[in-house]
């Protein structure tokens, strides 16, 4: 099949970017939207010009490397697929593909479909973790837990930090990627001490990297490639309420014996 | 060259205990005197800059992604093995030691692996208290399954996504490092040479991805944790940009060479679809564990799966090796689906491909079970093959997938370099001829979590290491080598794409030095290697500028690299005159087509030195010595 691409073509954060126009003649219905895109970039490379940069890794779906926007939906909307493992069956003869990078003012675009995403990586360093050093954990059976609280918190685990929750919200809020961590540490009796701090931190981390809110429009959950759900944002809610109320300062420092 | 492995002596159950009580210590106070470069956020990496940075250490990490998360062991599917023996089925320390020895044809060292399995009960505690949300049965324990190579259930999982899992734990852990100021994160950073000081590691040459900046980082020690080089096949389930640069650059600066030639090729892998393909994806080898692979008896069958009567497919995998059936171990089974693929009765397109069947688990389980087991698998193959396994069988085929081979390390994982650390993949240590399913996961945490730890402040503590800084003329020179080699990549202004050369280079190596290798083959393939690099270097066309985002680039220099290991693995697989696990010579079989060992010459690693460019490298040997596991010839029948 014969497609036409539009995309956005921006040379660096500093520069301002522009849709171009681009034919794809030969495409194979087997090929996966980036293998297109690298047949397309052969082409480019050949006669001289800048191939189109677009962040990808592991091509099978579960590194988080890859996403934009086609023709306005994150990961180009088909039900739990990034754009690595979309393939072109989908699309059909003489189509035209518009390509956009994620837009969100915390994802400042570094060239063409790549942008910064480290305010994620941020938010987790603020709390995403358990507290264990290595070497003083207690056997692995020492606690049960309840299947459904085991399989709850793999759903939520389950996130790969791409950002297509970021893009698809109207508001570029960062409130499912950042409650499903904080939901994923929840339902595990291993997150229990910090559960309250942790959502405290996580959230202000997320508000001071400049997301948007949350108003509950759940476009999110609509594109999330892993299906995290939204009932994660109201966990969060609850949680960073209930810790809010109890927030304490620090104990006094008084000295050790 | 000095190949003293260090192995400690004793009973084989005491080395680790008595090697960590003899080795010395940093105090606590002294630890924050220290700088240590890790480079690689995947397990081994991540979970070794984590460690480090909560026992004191200052640490600088890198990877070249834009964040330590996305590390390609976040790919791998199925499990991390553990003796744990929580089934009550008859699994040890001992028997994890056992079938990883026997698993690795005898190539790997009986005291590594030893110590391997000891800390694998270990590691699971770990991540447990992490937050990994492995698997549960409902009485709320740990749950287990099978996998290839092993007669009992000994392999944790979460779900289809125990490497992601893995690796969110290491990585978190990291974060907090990161967070309270311990460890420095170097993210879209590439390492591209090794500062050797007065014959110490001291540090390595980065490249900044965003702004093509070219930084020196000294240290007190450097941990390579980069992973394998299956890349160098163009096609494999590595991700895209994995790559041999660290390792190959350091290679090159004096850390000899295990194994190059070991290369395990994965058995359920989907097959390939056309020319522009990018790279393989795998189906966990937990499928085997319900499905039943299978080939029409007939040559040339054409008819659909479905139209197959049972007594006229043959499930070749149950009939040659009855005892482990679709478990047998990977190599044992990829050899397999060639043969039968050879024979003319391979399936779908080109006839490369065999079935991967699970109706008759679908239904004697029923298809939620089926569902709740393998879903997310069943997801990723629709998705690629617009074809849904729950209703026709998966074809698969195989495809490269590990490397076993890697930069040769001592018992301390200190590499011929001192100070020179290499962890996870990137070494040769742990799987000799070949991996067990489930155990690269276990090689990479153990490493990282439990054995740099310890022998990283052994080697700081008996050194003393003179104070440098980034103005050593040493460290200049490697920095100026970096360069140059980068303007030369962009000065050559030929024809032809990097990607083009990296295919032509995959399909030499897929077809000399891939399943079946002889000597006639290997020979061709490294005169074609050599013309193909020439012609590299003479007829390459990059894009773009070097101070800038050029992921082209990028590229350029990794495939520089494959062109020079590509036929060191060829010369490797050519001295290596015997079959042993995945590494399959056609002259060394036994009459019903298994691979024979030639132990009187070959019971060793092959460990290769760098002698300088177009030069040929020495070939050492490490002499392996098997005190526990008497060799005899693998059998899964």
């Amino acid at each position: 099949m014969r497609l036409t691409l539009r995309v956005w073509r921006q040379k660096d954060a500093g520069s301002s970017g522009k849709m171009e126009r681009y034919e794809a003649p030969n495409v194979n219905e087997h090929m996966s939207f980036l293998e297109m895109l690298d047949v397309v970039n052969e082409d480019l490379i050949q006669k001289g010009q800048d191939p189109i940069a677009f962040d990808h890794d592991c091509r099978e779906g579960i590194c988080g490397s890859c996403g934009f926007m086609i023709n306005g939906v994150a990961h180009g909307g088909y039900k739990n697929t990034t754009v690595c493992q979309l393939h072109m069956r989908h699309f059909r003869d003489g189509d035209e593909v518009w390509i956009e990078p994620w837009r969100a003012s915390a994802f400042s675009v570094i060239k063409d479909l790549v942008v910064d995403r480290s305010p994620f990586d941020r938010i987790i360093a603020a709390g995403g973790y358990v507290s264990v050093s290595t070497g003083s954990a207690p056997d692995g059976n020492t606690l049960p837990i309840r299947k459904q609280d085991a399989e709850i918190a793999m759903d939520a685990a389950a996130c790969i930090g791409c950002g297509a929750c970021v893009a698809s919200c109207p508001n570029a809020s960062a409130a499912l990627f950042t409650s499903a961590k904080i939901s994923h540490l929840a339902h595990l009796p291993q997150g229990q001490p910090e559960r309250y701090e942790r959502s405290l931190a996580m959230v202000r981390q997320m508000n001071a990297e400049g997301f948007g809110n949350c108003t509950n429009i759940g476009e999110c959950e609509a594109t999330c490639p892993k299906s995290i759900t939204l009932e994660n944002i109201a966990l969060m809610n609850t949680d960073f309420l209930r810790a809010s109320w109890s927030e304490r300062p620090p104990a006094s420092i008084t000295g050790a014996g | 060259m000095n190949l003293d492995a260090r192995i400690p002596s004793g009973p084989i159950e005491d080395r680790w205990d008595k090697a960590k009580f003899e080795m010395k210590l940093v105090n606590p106070a002294n630890k924050r005197k220290y700088n240590l470069i890790v480079v690689g956020s995947g397990l081994a990496g991540g979970s070794a800059a984590a460690s480090l940075g909560e026992l004191g250490y200052n640490v600088k990490c890198f990877c070249f992604q834009d964040s330590p998360r996305r590390a390609h062991s976040i790919a791998a599917q199925g499990g991390i093995n553990a003796a744990k023996n929580y089934q009550n089925d008859g699994d040890s320390i001992y028997r994890l030691f056992y079938d990883t020895v026997k698993g690795g044809d005898f190539r790997a060292r009986e005291s590594n692996v030893y110590r391997l399995a000891q800390i694998s009960v270990n590691i699971i505690d770990q991540c447990v208290a992490q937050g990994v949300p492995f698997a549960r049965e409902y009485g709320g324990l740990l749950a287990n399954r099978s996998f290839g190579g092993a007669q009992v259930s000994r392999t944790f999982y979460a779900r289809g996504q125990t490497g992601q899992q893995l690796l969110l734990g290491a990585y978190q852990a990291l974060e907090r490092q990161i967070q309270s100021g311990k460890v420095k994160m170097f993210p879209r950073t590439e390492m591209l040479d090794l500062i050797v000081i007065d014959g110490h590691a001291r540090g390595i040459v980065t490249r900044c991805l965003l702004t093509g900046r070219m930084d020196i980082h000294i240290a007190d020690a450097v941990i390579l944790a980069t992973g394998g080089y299956g890349n160098a096949f163009y096609l494999s389930t590595n991700a895209k940009q994995s790559n041999a640069t660290a390792i190959w650059r350091a290679y090159k600066r004096g850390a000899a060479f295990g194994n190059p030639c070991y290369t395990q090729i994965h058995p359920t892998c989907i097959p390939v679809s056309g020319d522009y393909q990018s790279k393989l994806t795998l189906m966990s080898e937990s499928l085997r564990n319900d499905g039943r692979i299978w080939v029409p008896k007939k040559q040339g069958d054409t008819r659909s799966a479905d139209q197959i009567p049972e007594d006229e497919r043959d499930y070749y995998l149950e009939r040659m090796y009855p005892s482990f059936g679709n478990l047998s171990p990977r190599d044992i089974a990829s050899r397999a689906a060639k043969r039968v693929c050879d024979e003319g009765r391979g399936v779908g397109p080109g006839g490369l491909g065999v079935y991967l069947d699970f109706s008759d688990a679908i239904r004697r389980l029923g298809q939620n079970t089926i569902a709740e087991r393998y879903g997310n698998l069943f997801e990723i193959y629709e998705r690629i093959t617009g074809e849904d396994p729950y209703k026709v069988p998966m074809r698969i085929y195989p495809a490269v997938h590990y490397t076993m081979g890697g930069l040769w390390v001592d018992y301390h994982l200190m590499s011929t370099v001192p100070g020179l650390f290499v962890l996870g993949e990137a070494n040769f240590s742990d799987h000799g001829a070949n991996r067990l399913g489930a155990s690269a996961l276990m090689q990479g945490l153990s490493d990282g979590y439990f054995v740099i730890p310890y022998t990283i402040g052994n080697y700081l503590a008996s050194m003393k290491l003179e104070k440098v800084d980034e103005a050593h003329p040493a460290a200049q020179e490697v920095k100026k080598d970096v360069e140059s080699l980068t303007s030369e990549l962009l000065a050559i202004k030929g024809q032809r794409t990097v990607t083009s050369f990296h295919r032509e280079l995959g399909q030499i190596m897929w077809n000399y030095c891939g399943m079946a290798r002889n000597a006639e083959g290997l020979e061709i393939a490294v005169g074609k290697i050599r013309e193909l690099r020439e012609e590299y270097w003479k007829n390459l066309k990059i894009a773009g500028a070097p101070g800038e985002f050029n992921q082209n680039l990028e590229q350029a220099g990794r495939v520089a690299d494959y062109m020079e290991l590509g036929e060191l693995m060829c010369m490797d697989a050519l001295q290596r005159n015997e079959s042993c696990g995945g590494h399959f010579r056609e002259e060394y079989q036994t009459p019903d087509g298994e691979a024979r060992r030639v132990d009187e010459q070959f019971q060793h690693a092959a460990v290769w030195e760098y002698q300088g460019p177009n030069q040929i490298p020495i070939r050492h040997r490490e002499e392996l010595q098997f005190e526990y596991v008497k060799p005899t010839q693998r059998s899964y029948k």
